[in-house]
């Protein structure tokens, strides 16, 4: 039994990372927008890491808060530590990470929600989403309330059919203590969506007065803190708090291998697939049986709270293990578990599903985004967020829809690895997984990103022409070095030798000395009478275009050769039987996938070069 | 888009080959080798569709008298510039030719690859196009296949190992990139190109002795397959002029492949003596017959054997079936003694039937004819084996270059980001040869050897 309640553009299902991003990006869009949750009190929760960023992580948010997104704007509001990784590795790796005020965090969002206009925030769960003619038409909730919509986004997280695992004891429950969604995914079913089971895992929490800061190491913030957004004044921000480093040893490996059988993986009571790059640390010493001993860090939950998050420690073994082994370790010899780890099954999709709009393939007007399509991390899940809201709104406003290609973003690249690779495990974003990594920099994000999000309007005007304001300088100043000529004197080839680089005996171009490793932009500023003050972000920029000049081309290249195959389109819904000449394999995964263009068909595994041409050449008969 | 070339005639004993270069730098690279005779004009001067004679020549070393071909985008072909050398036929000449073509920059074209390109550039009409599609579909076959030989060579273990070091390289730099809170190990410039220096010395070594010449030498790749006792070892041994294989009465001796080279008129034949096929419980020869089933599968022409004095058998007629859409001519032995076999049967099932008796030696005059008919009818899809072990050379000769930029990178104090893009590549080429993607090579190798994770 239902009865109609009110009617919605889209509907977002969960208030997550990636439903919050999802249901401002509609709403923003002018999109009239329902945002869902079970619990109002859990909007933008971190029910796992109390951090933002980290490694390609980093490069997400920016890349988020480029296109239009919330998540790095509320980062830099709550953060309390920031730190840059991998300084020294070069800039494509560069990683912004901050640790986040986990409360003040949701507190945040969830009034920028509220705040938001063209947006309702509703405590309720949804059990149903409903079609008409293969079209999402309205969702159901729990106590029977219908609303009609045109789009529904699945944001669900861990929420969908959760199931918490400490040691023998098992209960059905979302993340944090909530209730589980345990009618949605029958209903997704109905549609024809294939349902699968991850699961992942949450470490303890502890008390602050019961570890012995004295034995640990200590790790602070960096001095000149980077902001997430390009709109935060870089110059506002400062440290609050410190986090620390502590390690595992053999009695703690010992305690853990010694009750190892009442792990519910490792008795076979969890079959779910777990992700392996966030190994439980039963799971780290049982695989790297020869390793002495683990990190571990211990972070500030938030600035009005003695909770400290256990990085490192995730575990699904029993509570009176989990308090043996974390007493073993130095420092925490009489820590105080507030709340314990577990492991959590849940219920999400499988991603080869969806389009690279984030649509499902079988229904129209019904997005996937998060945990739910198959990955972990807050960043992940607020990177479809987004381009999952936009497309809902576009597609209820008749608009065509966006997809971002790999070479534009880490979210393009994340999108694509999900929809034509598909997923085995909970997918992270890694620096490693895309080619065009020198392009794709935390510090360009603008660049890449931001004339688009101004042209869909989730860019204000004013911060476009900031954007465009920045890229004339960039360029006008980048054009001055390689015209302009330095003359050899006593000074310059002094700084020059002292960084280890050769003399210069005739006149050179800026960009000549620029190109040389050792010697950066900011280097020559004494010897550049005519240099005109600029910001931090324009000085970076022209120091990175003009040394990494070689690379950036030789990827650009590579960028437009698969151009040229991603131009050439494929049919929607089509039957590669009816191709001759391709091989078997390539048969099965180009039917199950029906990728959208060449391009996309080449990174299928299982189809090969051969293939391709066939496909080429048949396209050619199409026309 | 690269410049490529390829042999665009059948390789083989045609009066005139002609090599198609396509591509930005075609006519370039010409002018490069090429010495016009009553012209001027270099071909990058010359108009389209005219042609020039003249001579091959580089570095002082004179390779062959030609007439080159231009034409010009977007009047060609493949809508490039293209540039056509008609020389005279032998393989050893139009490969040198290709080899000096290939070090001038052009890269080897893949199966079909002209024809994409024509399409990429809107040249290709219909018709054509279904006529193509035929071609790289079969070339496709033709080529895994060839791939499946190479995966059992000696240079491909070579080449693979190269690639699972610099797999576990780049392993170690994702790992600590990608997790730099975690206790990875840092990676240093100096162990870097320790490994990049060791890689690129197998790969160096791996090319000093992998000359084209070779190649040609190779010859077609041959099975001799029959059941046991059938004479492939006495059939072997008339044809290499020398006593290779163990030769008795007993069926079964033949316990394992053995391979010889030989020259029967213009062909060279790579032989190999399979193990007769026959359901066995004895472990070594039963390993011989597994090998002799893989080797009809990915041998370019079979010759199959049969006993002319002995009645069909089951393992004759699975032999037939194994050959059915094959390169295979059929070997029909012992004609010195009382025929028994149903040779209507064989004929009926093979496009070719040879009778011989490889004891007295007659019959080997009419198998040449029948080999040298059916290789200059070239439905022997000689270049596959050629082509793939060409473009396996290129992928070699690449992936070379780009280990060397790499370790100049690395000392020229570029960082780690721009260094790894250039071993990625380095990679790329090598798992080419595999079909696979650097990128999904190194996220394996960071979860499997790497304890990270949060």
């Amino acid at each position: 039994m239902s009865y109609y309640i009110d009617e919605y553009d889209v509907a977002v299902i969960g208030a997550g990372h990636a439903g919050v991003e999802a249901a401002l990006a509609s709403a923003r869009l002018g999109a009239k927008t329902a945002l869902f949750t079970i619990s109002l009190d859990c909007i933008a929760n971190m029910p796992c890491n109390p951090s933002i960023g980290g490694t390609a992580k980093g490069h997400l948010v920016r890349e988020i808060d480029a296109l239009g997104g919330e998540m790095g704007k509320a980062a830099d509001k709550c953060y309390i530590q920031s730190r840059m990784l991998n300084r020294g590795k070069g800039p494509a790796v560069h990683s912004l990470r901050v640790q986040a005020d986990r409360v003040k965090y949701h507190n945040h969002m969830k009034h920028i929600c509220e705040s938001q206009p063209n947006l309702d925030v509703k405590q309720a769960e949804v059990t149903e989403v409903r079609t008409e003619n293969g079209r999402v038409s309205s969702i159901v909730t729990r106590l029977g309330g219908e609303y009609r919509v045109k789009a529904a986004i699945i944001a669900t997280g861990t929420y969908l059919k959760g199931v918490i695992h400490v040691g023998e004891v098992s209960y059905e429950s979302g993340p944090d203590a909530t209730l589980p969604a345990n009618y949605l995914s029958e209903s997704l079913r109905s549609l024809g969506i294939e349902i699968r089971r991850f699961k992942t895992g949450t470490p303890s929490r502890v008390h602050k007065r019961s570890i012995n800061f004295d034995a640990l190491e200590k790790q602070d913030g960096d001095e000149d803190i980077q902001p997430f957004s390009f709109e935060t004044d870089r110059y506002s921000m400062k440290n609050q708090v410190s986090c620390y480093v502590a390690y595992t040893n053999e009695e703690t490996h010992k305690v853990i291998r010694d009750n190892i059988g009442r792990s519910p993986i490792y008795s076979g009571r969890i079959n779910a697939i777990g992700p392996r790059y966030c190994p439980s640390i039963e799971d780290k010493i049982m695989r790297f049986a020869d390793r002495e001993r683990h990190q571990l860090f211990i972070e500030p939950m938030g600035l009005d709270t003695d909770e400290y998050y256990l990085q490192g420690m995730s575990s699904s073994l029993p509570e009176d293990v989990q308090i043996a082994f974390l007493h073993t370790i130095k420092g925490l010899e009489q820590v105080e578990i507030m709340r314990n780890a577990y492991a959590i099954e849940y219920d999400c999709c499988n991603p080869l599903d969806l389009k690279h709009t984030l649509e499902f393939k079988k229904v129209k007007g019904l997005y996937g985004a998060g945990q739910f399509n198959g990955t972990s991390g807050y960043e992940e899940a607020a990177a479809q967020g987004l381009v999952a809201g936009i497309n809902a709104a576009r597609g209820v406003q008749g608009l065509e829809e966006i997809t971002l290609p790999r070479s534009s973003s880490y979210i393009g690249t994340l999108i694509d690895d999900l929809v034509i690779k598909g997923c085995s495990d909970p997918y992270r974003m890694m620096t490693s997984r895309s080619e065009y990594r020198l392009l794709l920099r935390q510090d360009n994000a603008d660049e890449r990103l931001t004339p688009l999000g101004h042209e869909i309007g989730l860019i204000s005007d004013e911060r476009y022409a900031a954007f465009l304001e920045k890229q004339e300088q960039i360029k006008a100043e980048i054009h001055r070095m390689k015209k302009t000529t330095v003359s050899p004197s006593a000074e310059l080839n002094a700084m020059l030798e002292e960084k280890g680089t050769a003399p210069i005996a005739t006149g050179v171009r800026y960009a000549d000395l620029i190109r040389r490793p050792q010697i950066s932009y900011d280097d020559l500023a004494p010897f550049d009478p005519e240099r005109k003050p600029l910001s931090y972000e324009v000085r970076e920029q022209v120091g990175l275009k003009i040394e990494y000049d070689g690379y950036i081309a030789r990827q650009l290249m590579e960028v437009e050769h698969v151009q040229k195959l991603e131009e050439k389109k494929l049919p929607v819904d089509f039957d590669y039987n009816n191709i001759k000449g391709l091989s078997l394999e390539a048969t099965e995964k180009l039917n199950r996938i029906q990728p959208g263009n060449i391009g996309q068909a080449s990174r299928i595994s299982g189809v090969s070069p051969a293939d391709v041409s066939v496909l080429i050449i048949w396209l050619s008969q199409q026309k | 888009m690269s410049t490529i070339a390829a042999i665009s005639t059948p390789v083989g004993t045609g009066g005139i080959s002609v090599i198609r270069i396509s591509g930005e730098n075609s006519l370039k690279i010409a002018g490069e080798i090429f010495e016009p005779v009553s012209t001027r004009l270099a071909p990058e001067e010359m108009e389209g569709y005219t042609c020039a004679y003249g001579k091959i020549v580089s570095d002082g070393e004179y390779y062959d008298d030609c007439v080159l071909t231009v034409f010009k985008s977007p009047r060609s072909y493949t809508g490039e510039n293209i540039a056509e050398i008609s020389c005279h036929g032998g393989i050893f000449v139009t490969e040198s030719i290709l080899q000096l073509i290939y070090s001038k920059g052009a890269v080897p074209a893949g199966p079909g690859e002209f024809t994409k390109r024509a399409f990429l550039n809107g040249k290709t009409d219909l018709i054509r196009a279904e006529a193509v599609m035929d071609v790289i579909s079969a070339q496709g076959k033709a080529s895994s296949r060839c791939a499946a030989a190479l995966r059992q060579g000696a240079l491909f273990t070579r080449i693979n190992a190269v690639s699972v070091k610099l797999i576990h390289l780049l392993g170690e730099i994702g790992a600590w990139v990608d997790y730099p809170e975690e206790d990875i190990p840092e990676v240093d410039s100096g162990a870097m190109l320790e490994t990049l220096g060791t890689a690129a010395q197998e790969l160096e070594m791996i090319l000093s002795t992998y000359d084209c010449g070779k190649i040609i030498r190779e010859g077609v790749d041959t099975a001799i397959v029959g059941k046991p006792n059938v004479g492939k070892s006495t059939l072997m041994n008339l044809l290499s002029g020398c006593e290779r294989s163990i030769v008795t009465d007993i069926a079964g001796t033949t316990r394992d492949i053995v391979e010889e080279s030989v020259r029967l008129g213009d062909i060279v034949l790579r032989l190999s003596d399979t193990a007769g096929i026959r359901a066995t419980e004895d472990v070594v020869e039963s390993f011989g017959v597994k090998k002799a089933g893989e080797k009809i599968e990915t041998a370019e022409l079979i010759l199959a054997v049969f006993d002319n004095s002995a009645a069909l058998t089951p393992e004759d007629i699975e032999i037939a079936d194994k050959c059915a859409g094959k390169n295979a001519v059929a070997v029909i032995n012992k004609t010195d003694r009382e025929p028994a076999l149903d040779t209507d049967y064989i004929e009926s099932r093979f496009s070719r039937t040879v009778y011989i008796s490889a004891v007295k030696g007659e019959g080997l005059q009419q198998l040449q004819e029948v080999l040298t008919d059916l290789f200059k009818t070239d439905s022997i899809d000689y270049n596959a084996g050629v082509l793939a072990n060409e473009r396996q050379r290129s992928c070699v000769r690449n992936s070379l270059n780009a280990l060397r930029e790499s370790m100049d990178a690395i000392k020229q104090g570029y960082t780690l980001d721009a260094v790894n893009i250039i071993i990625d590549e380095a990679e790329n080429y090598l798992l080419e040869l595999t079909g696979e993607k650097a990128s999904e090579a190194v996220v394996n190798e960071v979860f499997s050897h790497f304890c990270v994770g949060k």
